[in-house]
């Protein structure tokens, strides 16, 4: 105990005080001891505990080692650079913090240092040197008078204190006799264990910190590297070679049927580059489901390849389950994609509309390409086998549904300005139609919009593309215009003569129409119209009615289009219900094209699916440290809460014929069980002895 | 505080006997049925069971003969959740040929079709049985303190152990209804926040009744059945406004025999630090009416004092088990046995905060209002790393989000 001031009030026995060095008046003691003693104090230990929990606090309300420029964002300059000086941004590695455990571990071990001796010394002895006085001094004492002898009683005392599980000791004085014993010595021992633990702990668990690491890169013995570049193209001054670090903890993205031997480190804000011993090469990554489509387990099957000696062997890393190769931890700790093979097309929206052209690539390349004397650069970021979203259903219920596989692009115009899209490979079937989906992100923070493009029966995008062809054709769409009035005009029986040159200018004007239609979208066709009655100056109402009625015959223009389209691609003798539906989505479609942002349309027709595992490679020399000393420190923490470690002392004094016995007895836990167990202690000595308590009161 | 001689002198009675730690018949029998239980599930089942899982079958068959040694009463819990579990996997065996999974639709339907299963059986509803017991246990326990009824008293022990057992049997039942919807899904219900709900308020409650043993008084009942009964609260609140209490299968960082021995650790601490916080309040009240001479209806002081360290001591030695197991797991699912993620930091957090009070009290030998106000304030810490960091912060362990 390393403060002898005890707030219970009772006298403190100095054979029961393990802390027996007299203490000196403090300015009496030099430097370096009342150092050792304010190290020792029980108050340090418990300001250190209650200040590295609230240190502990910062990290878990402030996000820990975000991007420097997402913490400008957030804090904005000012403090953004004071919270960067105290290291807030990664406070468990930081100085300070490293530093007040280092603190903990200098104060445990100096009060162990100090206290372990005394504490051993004491386990052994049996205070045979306990004076009456001291004795009466305890809390726990009774007194009680027996007719028989000292001799007599010897052989009781202990066969009580023995059966109650004490050992003990006899020393005969020229008039006394005491008898000591003790039991639960070795709860001692559990402070010693537990205290020596937490450094074991501490000391294992600081192995295996980035503290190297910030060391070297302090030293300048190695540069933090920021950029986005490949393994092959990182200076040397930012990679360590292998046995560099005695510990570290680092990830690496591996694609199937490609070898990886580096990790990467997160320093700073950026990285280095751990080489290792072995090869990593990927067989395969899967990962399986339960049926709701959530993952039920991820994994790896690699072939390790040791550099020095060839020798390689397959094993299959899974969560929860990592190998151990060559002193070295692998974990499976996430996946994605390494590099899909995807063939696609890319369609024309506008102009030469209907116009595909085949484009091969994969997931994070970058390709420029010319498509109708436009120049587009598109670059590839995800491809996604599963889509699962929540759809509500026919039957009025949110179901998950499945999109299937999708990719995400960005596209960039010649003016370098990007679109993110993402777009599904397969149509997807909503109430029974199915469309071709493409979302659409014009900025990072916008929410996705989806352009729906009806399939056809096939399941194609053909026949929509092929409707648009004709729409952005205009001497086509100029023809079927003509052939609608002629009918029209047949119908009617007027002159052929007179209404040739109407019907040219009539087909012309709606052949515009459509192609502001499918070019600028609906409103913009509707502003034409307007501005074309305007010049005509007719009523309110009029115009109303003439502006329906040119709606009306640009929509059965669009309709025999449709028809022509559907006669051409030879796949319809009459028109039905479906077909009435595809052209509404069609015209929605089409309707939509205006604000979908490029002129083209890429669609995914097939893929290849290469992975990628994340794979996480450590290298833990404190683990066992850390695994013995935890061991301790449990052992420890039991020995100390349920080993009762206790006296007992009985002080015979011959009195007339018989004798007189002072019982006292002490547990350094002073919880109220003792007190029951001594009051039962002296009930059994009473009895064992044939006495009965001084002046007929209960001994207490 | 010197032990008060009032308190000592009525302890020390010529028929005291010591407390009998012999191994008797009973014991011995107990013991035989538990490894018979235990070698008949081995001899049938050790090959799905796996060297972790039949360590596991030994180690509860010699725990609960341990327990039941220390604490008789818990044989009758034993018996009584062993017979109505094994009715459970009868009643569901029944209807469903080979233990074969039936899915959701088809187990609600057996449920439903069932007296035994839909009253008092399946999970749920052995789960509402002891939502209800707990609940009436906490006025019943004060009801009777007021009334100084001991037999009111002991209705509210007989309340909290009905409730436990209901606990147990709707917990086994979950058990086997997770394997029943889907084999995939099976798995031990401790892996979200609704199931350990359940583990909290079982283990708080069979902890306290411990100490009502061992103290000889049932004046504390009421205060600790008022932490188990907000939870309860929590809890049904969790599954009508989120119906949380759907059985779903295990993220992949779940599935691993950790979980079945980190969680279970780490409800003994959390239990046991919540009876020291509200023995702490019922120690408060007591000071603030006037201390022992004027209030007998509480225990006295002293011995409320020395409940608060018993059972911060108990949670201590169970916390630091859990979280050493919790950073043995890490290691394994994660690659690194500390991460400094929300929920270990905070872990971290009250074990220093108990260390703290253990020092003072072992070392500095504090006692009284100062460390009862402690262990009241350890409660909000705790809760803050059971509950608050789960709804406020965001980490490796997100798999019990609100
Ligand atoms: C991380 C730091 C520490 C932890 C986790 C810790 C833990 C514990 C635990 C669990 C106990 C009670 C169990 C037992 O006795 O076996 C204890 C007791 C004790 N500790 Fe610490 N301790 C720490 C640091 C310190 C320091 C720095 C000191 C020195 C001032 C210290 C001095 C003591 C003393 C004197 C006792 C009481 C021993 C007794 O009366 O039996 N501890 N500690």
């Amino acid at each position: 105990m390393s403060d002898p001031t005890n707030i219970s009030g009772q006298p403190i026995p100095a054979a029961d005080s393990s802390s027996a060095a007299p203490v000196r008046p403090i300015h009496q003691v030099g430097l370096t001891k009342r150092l050792l003693l304010w190290l020792t104090s029980m108050n340090l230990a418990v300001t250190l505990l209650v200040f590295l929990a609230i240190a502990s606090v910062i990290g878990t309300v402030l996000k820990q080692n975000e991007s420097f420029s997402s913490y400008l964002d957030v804090f904005g300059p000012f403090w953004f650079a004071v919270f960067k000086n105290l290291s807030l941004f990664d406070v468990y590695s930081a100085t300070w913090f490293v530093a007040i455990l280092l603190f903990l571990v200098a104060s445990t071990s100096s009060c162990v240092a100090r206290n372990a001796p005394s504490f051993l010394r004491d386990m052994r002895s049996f205070r045979l040197n306990a004076q009456e006085k001291s004795l009466r001094g305890f809390a726990h004492q009774a007194e009680m008078r027996t007719d028989l002898t000292p001799e007599a009683l010897m052989p009781r005392i202990q066969a009580v204190l023995s059966s109650a599980g004490f050992n003990s000791r006899i020393k005969q004085q020229s008039h006394e006799t005491l008898i000591s014993g003790r039991k639960g010595s070795i709860n001692r021992i559990g402070y010693v264990l537990t205290h020596l633990g937490i450094i074991v702990i501490l000391l294992g668990g600081l192995l295996d910190s980035k503290m190297q690491l910030k060391l070297m890169d302090t030293l300048g013995m190695v540069k933090v590297e920021t950029a986005n570049i490949p393994v092959s193209e990182v200076p040397a001054t930012s990679k360590i070679p292998v046995g560099g670090l005695q510990a570290f903890r680092g990830t690496v993205n591996i694609p199937e049927h490609k070898w990886g031997d580096v990790v990467f480190i997160g320093l700073k804000d950026g990285y280095v580059v751990q080489e290792l011993p072995f090869k990593v090469f990927v067989n395969k990554f899967s990962i399986e489901h339960y049926d709701t489509g959530m993952p039920k387990s991820y994994m790896s099957n690699v072939t390790l390849t040791n550099k020095k000696t060839g020798a390689e062997m397959t094993q299959t890393i899974e969560v929860n389950h990592p190998i151990h190769y060559m002193g070295y931890n692998i974990f499976q700790s996430s996946f994605g994609d390494g590099g899909t093979k995807l063939k696609m097309e890319a369609w024309q929206l506008n102009g030469k509309a209907g116009v595909a052209q085949p484009i091969d690539s994969a997931v994070f390349d970058k390709k420029n390409f010319d498509f109708n004397d436009q120049k587009y650069r598109i670059e590839f970021t995800d491809f996604r086998m599963y889509n699962i979203n929540p759809v509500v259903g026919a039957d009025g219920l949110v179901h998950q549904q499945n999109y299937g596989p999708s990719i995400t692009f960005k596209l960039r115009n010649a003016a370098g300005e990007a679109i993110e899209y993402q777009n599904y490979f397969s149509p997807i079937t909503f109430k029974d139609h199915s469309y071709f989906l493409s979302g659409v992100k014009r900025s990072i923070g916008d929410q996705q919009q989806f352009l729906y493009i009806p399939a056809d029966q096939h399941g194609s995008i053909k026949t929509f593309m092929a409707f648009l062809a004709t729409l952005s054709d205009p001497v086509k769409m100029q023809a079927i215009a003509a052939q609608l009035i002629g009918d029209a005009g047949n119908a009617t029986g007027k002159e052929a003569a007179t209404s040739a040159q109407l019907t040219q200018a009539a087909s012309t004007s709606i052949a515009q129409l459509v192609g502001v239609f499918v070019s600028q979208g609906f409103p913009a066709m509707q502003a034409r119209i307007g501005s074309a009655l305007a010049d005509r100056k007719l009523s309110p109402e009029a115009t109303k009615q003439a502006e329906q009625a040119s709606i009306s015959v640009v929509r059965s223009v669009l309709e025999r289009a449709f028809l022509d389209t559907l006669t051409q691609l030879g796949d319809k003798q009459e028109f039905t219900d479906k077909d009435a539906k595809f052209f509404d989505d069609a015209m929605d479609a089409i309707s939509a094209l205006p604000v979908y942002g490029s002129p083209i349309l890429i669609q995914p027709k097939s893929f290849e699916q290469i992975q990628s595992t994340g794979l996480e490679i450590s290298r833990a020399p404190g683990a066992i440290w850390v695994t013995i000393g935890s061991i301790m420190l449990v052992v420890g923490i039991f020995m100390g809460f349920y080993i009762h470690y206790r006296r007992q002392w009985i002080l015979v004094k011959p009195e007339g014929g018989g004798a007189r016995l002072l019982v006292a007895g002490s547990d350094v836990r002073k919880n109220i069980d003792f007190d029951r167990d001594f009051a039962v202690f002296c009930t059994e000595l009473m009895s064992a002895t044939e006495s009965k308590p001084v002046n007929g009161e209960r001994p207490t | 505080m010197s032990v008060p001689k009032e308190h000592m002198m009525p302890m020390l009675d010529a028929s005291m006997k010591k407390p009998s730690s012999r191994i008797r018949m009973i014991d011995g029998i107990y013991a035989l049925i538990l490894l018979a239980g235990a070698s008949y599930a081995y001899v049938n089942y050790s090959a799905a069971m796996g060297s972790y899982g039949s360590g596991t079958l030994w180690g509860a068959a010699l725990g609960l003969a341990f327990l039941g040694w220390l604490w008789p009463a818990t044989r009758v819990l034993v018996a009584v959740v062993a017979v109505f579990s094994l009715l459970t996997l009868y009643q569901y065996g029944l209807y469903t040929p080979g233990g074969d999974a039936v899915g959701r639709i088809k187990l609600h339907d057996i449920q439903e079709g069932h007296f035994f299963l839909t009253y008092f059986l399946s999970s749920p509803a052995a789960t509402m049985w002891m939502v209800t017991l707990f609940a009436l246990a906490m006025p019943t326990y004060f009801f009777g303190l007021w009334r100084r009824s001991e037999f009111t008293l002991k209705v509210g022990s007989g309340l909290v152990w009905s409730g436990i057992a209901m606990g147990f049997i709707g917990f086994f039942a979950r058990w086997r209804e997770s394997y029943l919807i889907n084999f995939d899904y099976g798995h031990i219900p401790v892996s979200n926040l609704y199931e350990v709900f359940v583990v909290f308020s079982v283990f708080t409650s069979i902890l306290y009744l411990y100490y009502e043993r061992r103290y000889k008084t049932r004046a504390l009942g009421g205060f600790v059945m008022t932490v188990v009964t907000a939870a309860l609260g929590f809890l049904m609140w969790y599954q009508f406004a989120q119906a949380a209490n759907a059985i779903e299968p295990l993220v992949p960082a779940l599935k691993s025999w950790w979980m079945k021995i980190h969680v279970p650790a780490n409800f003994i601490g959390y239990g046991s630090f919540a009876i020291s916080a509200m023995v702490g309040v019922a120690y408060l009240l007591k000071e603030k009416m006037g201390g022992d001479g004027v209030n007998d209806r509480l225990p006295s002081l002293t011995v409320m004092d020395d409940i608060m360290y018993k059972s911060i001591a108990l949670g201590f030695a169970f916390f630091t088990i859990a979280t050493i197991l919790g950073a043995m797991w890490a290691a394994e699912a994660w690659g690194g046995y500390w991460s400094w993620d929300p929920k270990e930091t905070w872990a971290l957090i009250v074990w220093l905060n108990y260390a703290a009070w253990l020092h003072l009290r072992l070392s500095k030998g504090w006692r009284g209002t100062a460390m009862a106000w402690w262990a009241v304030g350890g409660l909000v810490v705790t809760t803050f790393a059971f509950l608050g960091v789960n709804m406020f912060l965001s980490g490796l362990h997100s798999y019990g989000k609100l």
